[in-house]
C-alpha cells in the first residue's frame, strides 16, 4: 500500500473500516493496540499512519522461534496463534513497535494488522484503502506503488521530500509512505538502516555449525594432546620413582 | 562427614520455606490472572526480571562446563574434587532457568513448540533446543552421582563409554548458547542503549561468562570448605584465580575497545542513570575484582578471593541486568520496574534451588574435601571398572 501523508486529512475511516473488517470494538484509538490495528498520530498538522508494514524481510519472522509468523508471497505477514508460545521476542525485535499482547488474557495471542489476507485471497483490497475517501492509502503491486510514488514526487518535487519511505527500509516494506517532511520528524526511528535487522543475527548464527564442527575437533583434539601429555608425564615419573606427574595449570 | 551449608544463615529452613511457599503463591496469581495482572510487563517492555534472571542462572551455572573441559578435556585432574558440586550447581541452574522460562511464556502449555516447530533464523530457537539438549547432558553428567548411591551400577558404564562424546558436546552447546544470550539482543540496536548494544555482544557474553563460571567455582570451593578442609588446595584456587584475572583483562580489553571504535564512549563523559550503570557494572565486575586478582597476596588468601570472585560474580549480575533492563530503558524513555509477583516467584525459585542444593547435598556424594590422605571412596566397587565421572585419581591431592 501506498500511503500519502499530503493527502492524510485525518478523518479516522481507515481505523473505522478496520474494526469493521476484523470485528473489533468501533471505538476511536490514537495509539495501536489490540484493539486497532491500525491508528493516526498526528504531527503538527500531519497525520500519519501507523499499522505492520509487512516487512519483506520481517524481523518478527525471523525471530519467532516456533514460526508463528510468516510471511507470505502476496505480502502479509500472517500468525498462527496455536504455534506462539508466548515469548514476545517479536513485541521485542520489532522494529515499529508493531506487534500487541493479550497480556490480560490466559491464552494470550498477538494482535496486529493482518493486511486483510482473506480480502487479498478474494482479490479485493484491504479494507482500509478501499475505505480511504481522499486516497491517502492506495493499494497496488509493490513494484507499481514505488513507480507511482517516484512519479509523484517528480511531478511536484516541492510538495514532497525525495524519499520513498519503505523502499529499502530495513530491507523494504509492503507500506510505502510519502512525506512533504523529513521522516524522522513523524516519529521514524532514524537509527533504521536499510539492512534488514535478521541480518544482524545471521552473521552470529551463520557462525552455530563452525563452532559445532571446528570446536568439536578443537576439543576432541585438546582431550587427545593433554590426554597424551599426562600419560608421558605419568609415564617419566615412574620412570624417575616417586616424583609426582606434572599437569598443565590451565583449566 | 557434614558440610554445613551457607552456616552464616541461621533459621534457613523458615526463610526458605517462607519463600517457596510466597512464590507458589505468586505462580498460582500468575496462572489464573495471566502475566498482565501479575507482571509490570507491557508491550514495551515484554522481557523483563525473569529474563534476566534466566541471564543470571545460565551465567553462573557456566561453571559447569568450565570444569568438566578443564579436567575432563584439559586433563588438569587436579581440579577434580570440584567437578561434583559445578556440576550440581549447574543442573539445578539449568532445571531453574528452564522453570522461569516455562513460567515466563504467555502460554506455558505450548512450551515443547520449539521441539517440532523450527526456525532456524531465530536465536531463541537455538536457545530452546542448546537448553534443552545441555539440560540433557546435564542430566546424563550428574546421574552417576545418583546411581551410585543406590548401587545401580550398570547404566554408568553405558554413560562412561559415551561421556568423551558427551563432555564435548555439552562444552560446545555451552559456547553456543551462553554467547546466543547476546545474540538475543543483536536484533534490536534501536532499543538496546549503545552502552551495551554491540555487534560482539554474543563475544562479550561468553567471555563474561568464563569469568563467572570459574569465579563461581572458587566461590564453591571456599564455602564448602569451612571446618577445616578445603576442596581445593591453595595454589590450584591461586592459579584459578590468575585466569579469572586474564579473563577479566580480555573482556575489559575487547569492551573498552569496542566502545572507542563505535564511538559510543561519548555516552560516558556525561553523568547519567546510563553512564552510572555502566560505571558500576564495569567496575565492580572488571576493574577492581582484577585489581584485587593480579596480587599474589589475595589469590593465596582465602579472604581475598572470596571478595574478588564475589565481585566478580556481582558484576556479572549487573552486567546482565543492565543488558536485560536498564539498556532497554532508554527507549522509549520506558521505565520498568518488576511487581512484587515477579519477584516472589523468582526469590521463591532461587530458595527452591538453594534447598534442593542443600538436599542432595545431604543425601549423595557430592563432596569430597581435600583431606590429609586421599581417601579410597567408599562407595565405588572397586572390582569393576571405575566411570570416568566416579575416579578420583588426581594423584596430587594435597593439602594446604
Ligand atoms: S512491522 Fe513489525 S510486525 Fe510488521 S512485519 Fe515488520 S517486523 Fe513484523
Ligand atoms: S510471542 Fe509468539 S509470535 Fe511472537 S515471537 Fe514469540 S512465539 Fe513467535
Ligand atoms: S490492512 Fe486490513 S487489518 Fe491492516 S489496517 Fe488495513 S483494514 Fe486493518
Amino acid at each position: 500500500m501506498l500511503i500519502d501523508l499530503t493527502l492524510c486529512v485525518g478523518c479516522n475511516v481507515c481505523q473505522g473500516a478496520c474494526k469493521e473488517e476484523n470485528q473489533l470494538p468501533p471505538s476511536e484509538e490514537k495509539y495501536l493496540s489490540l484493539t486497532a490495528y491500525t491508528a493516526l498520530s498526528k504531527y503538527n498538522d500531519l497525520y500519519i499512519r501507523r499499522m505492520c508494514q509487512h516487512c519483506d524481510v520481517p524481523t518478527c519472522v525471523s525471530v519467532c522461534p516456533v514460526a508463528a509468523l510468516s510471511k507470505s508471497e502476496a505480502g502479509p505477514v500472517a500468525y498462527d496463534g496455536e504455534k506462539c508460545i508466548g515469548c514476545r521476542y517479536c513485541l521485542q525485535a520489532c522494529p515499529y513497535h508493531v506487534p500487541k499482547y493479550e497480556w490480560s488474557s490466559t491464552k494470550p495471542r498477538i494482535q496486529k494488522c493482518k493486511f486483510c489476507a482473506p480480502r487479498l485471497a478474494k482479490g479485493l483490497p484491504p479494507a482500509c484503502a478501499e475505505a480511504c475517501p481522499t486516497g491517502a492509502t492506495i493499494f497496488g503491486e509493490r513494484d507499481e506503488l514505488l513507480l507511482e510514488a517516484a512519479r509523484r514526487i517528480s511531478a511536484e518535487p516541492t510538495k514532497y521530500v525525495p524519499r520513498i519511505y519503505g523502499k529499502d527500509d530495513v530491507g523494504g516494506t509492503s507500506m510505502l509512505y510519502l512525506s512533504p517532511v523529513p521522516f524522522e520528524q513523524l516519529g521514524f526511528d532514524a537509527r533504521l538502516g536499510k539492512i534488514p535487522m535478521p541480518m544482524l543475527t545471521m552473521s552470529a548464527l551463520s557462525k552455530v555449525p563452525n563452532v559445532l564442527s571446528v570446536g568439536g575437533v578443537m576439543l576432541g583434539g585438546i582431550w587427545w594432546i593433554t590426554n597424551r601429555r599426562s600419560e608421558v608425564a605419568a609415564f617419566e615419573a615412574s620412570e624417575k620413582k616417586g616424583e609426582t606427574p606434572e599437569h598443565e595449570d590451565k583449566p | 562427614m557434614k558440610i554445613r551449608l551457607l552456616p552464616r544463615i541461621t533459621r534457613w529452613h523458615p526463610i526458605a520455606t517462607t519463600l517457596i511457599l510466597a512464590g507458589t503463591l505468586a505462580a498460582i496469581a500468575r496462572f489464573t490472572y495471566g502475566l498482565g495482572a501479575t507482571t509490570n510487563l507491557s508491550d514495551e517492555f515484554p522481557w523483563g526480571l525473569w529474563i534476566g534472571f534466566d541471564f543470571l542462572g545460565i551465567g553462573l551455572a557456566a561453571s559447569g562446563f568450565t570444569i568438566v573441559a578443564a579436567v575432563h578435556l584439559f586433563h588438569a585432574k587436579e581440579y577434580e574434587p570440584i567437578v561434583r558440586p559445578a556440576i550440581l550447581t549447574a543442573f539445578i541452574g539449568y532445571m531453574l532457568v528452564v522453570l522461569v522460562l516455562i513460567l515466563d511464556l504467555g502460554r506455558p502449555d505450548h512450551f515443547w513448540h520449539p521441539l517440532v516447530m523450527w526456525n532456524p533464523h531465530s536465536v531463541m530457537c537455538e536457545i530452546s533446543w542448546c537448553l534443552m539438549l545441555y539440560t540433557s547432558v546435564l542430566s546424563l553428567e550428574f546421574a552417576p552421582i545418583v546411581l551410585e548411591r543406590f548401587n545401580i551400577l550398570w547404566p554408568i558404564k553405558w554413560i562412561h563409554a559415551i561421556s568423551l562424546p558427551l563432555m564435548i558436546f555439552g562444552v560446545l552447546l555451552s559456547t553456543l548458547h551462553q554467547s546466543s544470550f547476546g545474540s538475543l539482543y543483536l536484533i534490536v540496536p534501536n532499543r538496546l542503549h549503545a552502552l551495551w548494544y554491540t555487534p560482539l555482544l554474543p563475544v562479550l557474553f561468553f567471555i563474561s561468562c568464563l569469568a563467572s563460571g570459574i569465579s563461581m567455582i572458587l566461590l564453591e570451593s571456599l564455602i564448602f570448605s569451612r571446618g577445616g578442609r578445603d576442596l581445593l588446595p591453595t595454589r590450584l584456587r591461586a592459579n584459578l584465580a590468575k585466569v579469572i584475572a586474564v579473563i577479566l583483562a580480555l573482556y575489559f580489553v575487547v569492551r573498552v575497545e569496542n566502545l572507542l571504535a563505535r564511538g559510543a564512549w561519548h555516552e560516558l563523559t556525561t553523568v547519567t542513570y546510563f553512564s552510572l550503570a555502566f560505571y558500576a557494572e564495569l567496575l565492580i565486575g572488571f576493574v577492581i575484582p582484577f585489581g584485587l586478582l593480579v596480587v599474589e597476596r589475595v589469590r593465596n588468601s582465602r579472604r581475598g578471593l572470596y571478595a574478588a570472585t564475589l565481585l566478580v560474580v556481582v558484576g556479572f549480575a549487573l552486567n546482565r541486568m543492565n543488558t536485560a533492563i536498564t539498556g532497554l530503558e532508554s527507549y522509549p524513555a520506558q521505565t520498568y520496574f518488576p511487581s512484587l509477583i515477579e519477584i516472589f516467584i523468582m526469590l521463591g525459585i532461587t530458595a527452591l534451588g538453594f534447598s534442593a542444593f542443600s538436599f542432595i547435598v545431604k543425601h549423595l556424594p557430592i563432596f569430597e574435601p581435600v583431606a590429609v590422605t586421599p581417601r579410597v571412596r567408599q562407595e565405588a566397587v572397586t572390582a569393576r571398572p571405575e566411570p570416568v565421572f566416579l575416579t578420583r585419581h588426581g594423584g596430587d591431592l594435597e593439602s594446604s
